[in-house]
């Protein structure tokens, strides 16, 4: 049988809702840009950035939207590269989360650097060795492609570029979150990262960040603007979620156990794993219980089976979760110390060798950070209300076509 | 015919016209070129290959509590000049300030010996900051020094998270006074470049090891690790010596004896 004709429209509905959620989005961004205005004012001394933990909160904002970004695309690849009939509707919208999760990103990874007017010699000086000039390529690359494969998909005009593309774009954001887990997986100084196991972490972890930011910002879309979206394709998308949120897991713990095996490794383990403070209880408690356990218990479990809420709040939850992850990775990963002198321990340093580096973000980082997510939310805001990337209703097809 | 005619004269007129342009272009040249000359080994000529300029450092030497090297490299190079911010934290200052070099003291947890020596930028062959940097502001001189360019750097601290010695400072807030010696700006990473300034103009010692000497102690030794007659290369051929962090195979420019 036929699959039910469809029909994209624009994202309408009511005036006070849809210019309301976006008021309440310009002022996050607002404030957010007032805070990069402040910080690169007076310098980052008003940041809880050192010299000890280089890089803070707003690199684990911008590394997660950018990791969120990659995976929000998966939609649609599913649908043109694997032949999903179920996702296919969906990719355009998967298109353009993608588009605004990234722009997002950089925009908060930008603005912190230490000079982000300098910008223009980010793009005219290239050192091919370095993973960070690579990411430049890959995200400006990534924007272009997808640009066009969702150019593909809404105008019948370059449907004949919609395969060839989806193809391309699905291997490019393979690249891109393998460039990402790489600016970690490269970094041969810190006991934490230097790990091959980061590149393919990171696309399994962009799976999950970035499907669990579809599945909100789908439900929020279709309740906004008071569409049909069916139980039958919510729970596709959900069971694909709990897939990767244990593959998250497993991956985790695949680099746990091989860092425990290594002897030299064994206090960054203690640290996270044990005796980390802070750092230990948000592991255990943000990223294994909260960010993997409880959605996996709410995505699987028959008692929240057909329950839409519990499939946002599991989201939610894999979302904050995976916050906590990139936190620990970068946070943690630069707090505790490197060992320059094996067997030795330090008995003095005024540069804190030897000792757990102290870092407690300002406000400013936090805004910042927000300022992304908000920038990704406006963008597939105003983006869905002006293109037709929405489908009119995702009522389910029929039983036999599903 | 008349064309071959002419050919000679016209061959003329344009040896005539290359000549002048050659004397006049000498004449304009000359004395730039007369200039390096007689600079030479001072300041305008580039780094030679021929040279890797590294330091010995004998931990031995090197005095608890001293800190002669770090005062003398902080007045060299217009760390001093930094104020601290109002309103921030001494300990948040600590973790901020630049420190281009630094004292550290050790104890081996099996025997007890206690170990004081300095880390600065270990100025590698294969320098992992030079590697990450997008845009090739961290780079590596011919002569073996690693530096900044700060009008590349974007301040992105890549480097700072790739170096395996902590040998970097990112500049934290607005710089009030600076040197000549020693530019610096807001939002870019600088570190240790053996004073760079020094070396371009003829100098053969660096700020820290002028200050280690004058108190007594001579525990650094700058030299040339190419030239196998420097005071340098016979020392580490005397003792044997030690790189940090030698696992990663970076080939340092500074090594430590009695480490």
């Amino acid at each position: 049988m036929p699959m039910k004709k469809l029909h994209y429209s624009e994202l309408w509905c009511s005036s006070p809702r849809y210019w309301g959620g976006l008021a309440a989005l310009t002022f996050i961004i607002l404030l957010g840009m007032a805070s990069a205005y402040y910080m690169e004012h007076s310098g980052h001394w008003v940041t809880g950035m050192s010299n000890q933990v280089v890089w803070g909160l707003p690199h684990v904002f911008a590394i997660f939207l950018i990791v969120a970004a990659s995976g929000a695309l998966n939609v649609a690849s599913i649908g043109s590269v694997f032949g999903g009939p179920l996702y296919k509707p969906l990719g355009r919208f998967s298109g353009l989360l993608a588009i605004g999760l990234l722009a997002g990103g950089l925009v908060v990874l930008l603005l912190d650097l230490g000079r982000p007017e300098r910008l223009i010699v980010a793009i005219t000086h290239f050192n091919f060795k370095s993973i960070f000039a690579w990411n430049i390529i890959l995200y400006t690359g990534f924007f272009t492609i997808v640009g066009i494969y969702l150019w593909a998909m809404i105008d019948r005009k370059a449907q004949k570029f919609y395969e060839a593309t989806g193809f391309a774009a699905f291997f490019w954001r393979l690249a891109l979150t393998t460039g990402t887990g790489s600016i970690f997986g490269f970094l041969v100084a810190r006991e934490a990262y230097d790990a091959a196991i980061m590149a393919p972490m990171f696309i399994i972890m962009s799976f999950s960040y970035g499907l669990a930011f579809f599945i909100i910002t789908l439900m929020s879309a279709y309740w906004w603007s008071s569409r049909e979206l069916g139980s039958h394709r919510l729970e596709k998308l959900k069971n694909l979620l709990g897939v990767f949120v244990g593959a998250v897991l497993y991956f985790s713990l695949v680099y746990h156990l091989t860092n425990l095996y290594i002897t030299q490794h064994h206090g960054v383990e203690r640290f996270i794993l044990l005796d980390g403070g802070f750092y230990t209880v948000m592991f255990w408690l943000g990223q294994v219980t909260i960010g993997g356990i409880i959605p996996l218990f709410m995505l699987y479990s028959p008692a929240f089976s057909d329950n839409r809420f519990a499939i946002a709040i599991a989201s939610v939850l894999v979302l904050i979760g995976g916050f906590v992850q990139i936190y620990i990775i970068v946070i943690a990963g630069q707090a505790y110390p490197m060992t320059l002198f094996p067997g030795k321990e330090v008995v003095s340093s005024s540069f804190y060798d030897g000792v757990v580096a102290a870092y407690s973000p300002s406000l400013a980082e936090g805004m910042l950070g927000l300022a992304g997510i908000a920038i990704a939310m406006t963008l597939v805001a105003v983006g869905a209300r002006v293109l037709k990337v929405l489908p009119e209703s995702l009522e389910d097809p029929g039983a036999d076509s599903a | 015919m008349t064309g071959k005619k002419e050919q000679p004269q016209d061959m003329k007129r344009r040896e005539f016209i290359g000549k002048t342009v050659l004397a006049a272009g000498a004449v304009s040249v000359a004395p730039g070129i007369l200039l390096t000359v007689a600079n030479a080994k001072t300041e305008g000529e580039g780094a030679s290959s021929n040279i890797r300029w590294g330091m010995l450092i004998d931990s031995n030497k090197c005095v608890d509590n001293c800190t002669a090297c770090v005062d003398a490299c902080n007045q060299e190079n217009g760390i001093d000049l930094m104020q601290q911010p109002k309103g921030q934290g001494d300990e948040m200052w600590n973790a901020q300030r630049p420190q281009w070099i630094r004292k550290v003291k050790l104890r081996d947890r099996q025997t007890g010996e206690v170990t004081n020596l300095p880390m600065m930028c270990q100025h590698c062959e294969f320098p992992p900051c030079v590697d990450v940097c997008p845009t090739g502001a961290s780079f590596k001189r011919a002569d073996g020094i690693v530096m900044v360019d700060r009008h590349t750097c974007i301040g992105c601290r890549y480097c700072m998270m790739a170096c395996p010695y902590k040998a970097r400072s990112f500049i934290h807030q607005n710089v009030q006074e600076q040197t000549v010696r020693a530019p610096r700006g807001k939002g870019c990473v600088e570190s240790c470049n053996l004073c760079v300034h020094r070396v371009d103009s003829g100098a053969s010692t660096t700020a820290c090891q002028d200050a280690c000497d004058k108190d007594g102690h001579k525990a650094i030794l700058f030299g040339d690790l190419k030239d196998p007659e420097s005071q340098l290369s016979k020392a580490l051929k005397e003792k044997s010596s030690r790189q940090i962090r030698a696992d990663l195979e970076l080939n340092t420019g500074v090594r430590y004896t009695s480490l």
